[in-house]
């Protein structure tokens, strides 16, 4: 049983500033430079963001709403491989029980994103309609989804056949990775809907 | 034991999705609003640097959340406010990640702008990262080791906590301190 390294007393280097500090860094400024490519697209899209508000208002809650369903499955694999019940198979029922409840958390939350969003950006002059709106928060959401469960599974079985502790590498990873996606998805959407 | 059913994990993660959710639409407000736009299109690169920045956030605090509570999980952390030598390793660790990373930023996006033949401020843009920087570190350091110790106690799984406090605070206060950061650099120079 390999998965026991982890929760070993594996010596306190895992808990030292350096540590954190030179596994951390380098990883956080290449996902950095990775998110440039999210942030092009936005500055891509200024003109069209700028004069329709309810695209701007979605940005942040559609990348925040993946990096939180992303978050929530990451760090429950993760305890699961501290503890020593982690298992790579689609009949991890763990695993099952998570990506369900990720698809459902989406939909329910995408579907009130859409309102809102549309709600929020008429105040602000924005002129996209409701089922505009509306189609392009649960298409890209649920596209979304998707990402974050195969995403999730795959990074914290890499992270842990690497030899990295979970909990510096995937949370990172994962919300990135989802973050840029997230803003390609929902542009990719916005293109074929507006 | 973890054998909960997708309704239980759905059950578990909906509040407090719903509550990032609602906090979201406040930080797409606030990015969203007439001083922020104009911001947009006064700083060259903010748009740019958005996505890298708040990012940053869930990066660093995500994974001191997830660290803080596996070590509460293997009992290798007291849930206490007292600073051990691993919680308070691990908070430094997350400030200077934080504060480093946020320069790295505005200097990437200066370099990016330069690249692509748009004029910008590396000046700016780092005292607008620094400023943004600091103050979600010390927001998000205080409130996260709080909330998580104090959900603990009270039986709370900190594995169900941390995304949703991560992302709240972090979006939300991600965006309005960069506003303060545009206000504040635009203040001095």
């Amino acid at each position: 049983m390999s998965s026991g390294d982890l929760t070993g007393d594996g010596g306190d280097s895992e808990w030292s500033i350096r540590r954190m500090v030179m596994t951390m860094v380098p990883l956080l400024a290449a996902l950095s430079l990775l998110q440039m490519a999210s942030g092009s697209v936005l500055e891509f899209f200024e003109g069209t963001l700028l004069t329709q508000p309810s695209l701007l208002v979605l940005v942040p809650v559609q990348i925040g709403t993946a990096g939180n369903l992303a978050s929530i499955m990451c760090s429950r694999l993760s305890t699961q491989l501290h503890l020593g019940t982690f298992e790579l198979s689609p009949s991890n029922p763990a695993i099952r029980a998570n990506t369900g409840a990720v698809f459902a958390l989406a939909a329910t939350v995408f579907s009130l994103v859409g309102f809102a969003a549309w709600g929020i950006g008429t105040v602000l002059g924005g002129t996209l309609t409701l089922l505009e709106v509306f189609t392009i928060s649960m298409v890209s959401g649920m596209l979304l989804a998707l990402l974050v469960v195969v995403l999730s599974v795959a990074s914290v079985t890499a992270s842990y056949r690497l030899g990295y502790n979970p909990d510096d590498t995937t949370i990172p990873v994962v919300t990135n990775l989802c973050d840029i996606t997230g803003v390609l998805i929902l542009f990719a959407v916005v293109v074929v809907v507006v | 034991m973890y054998q909960d059913t997708a309704k239980d994990v759905y059950r578990d993660g909906l509040p407090v999705i719903v509550v990032s959710l609602v906090a979201g639409l406040f930080a797409g407000t606030i990015l969203g609003s007439e001083t922020m736009r104009n911001g947009i299109e006064s700083v060259p690169g903010l748009l740019l640097l958005l996505p890298a920045f708040l990012a940053t956030r869930g990066g660093v605090y995500g994974s001191l959340g997830a660290r803080i509570s596996s070590g509460l999980h293997q009992g290798i952390i007291e849930p206490r406010f007292e600073l051990d030598e691993r919680l308070s390793n691990a908070i430094i660790a997350s400030f200077i990640n934080g504060m480093s990373v946020s320069v790295f930023i505005a200097i990437v996006t200066f370099l990016v702008l330069t690249l692509t033949g748009q004029s910008g401020s590396l000046g700016q843009l780092v005292g607008i990262m620094l400023v943004a920087g600091f103050l979600s570190a010390i927001l998000m350091l205080s409130v996260l080791v709080s909330v998580i110790i104090l959900g603990y106690r009270r039986g709370l799984d900190p594995d169900n906590i941390i995304g949703p406090v991560v992302t709240t605070l972090g979006d939300v206060f991600g965006v309005l301190f960069l506003l303060v950061g545009v206000y504040v650099v635009g203040l001095v120079v």
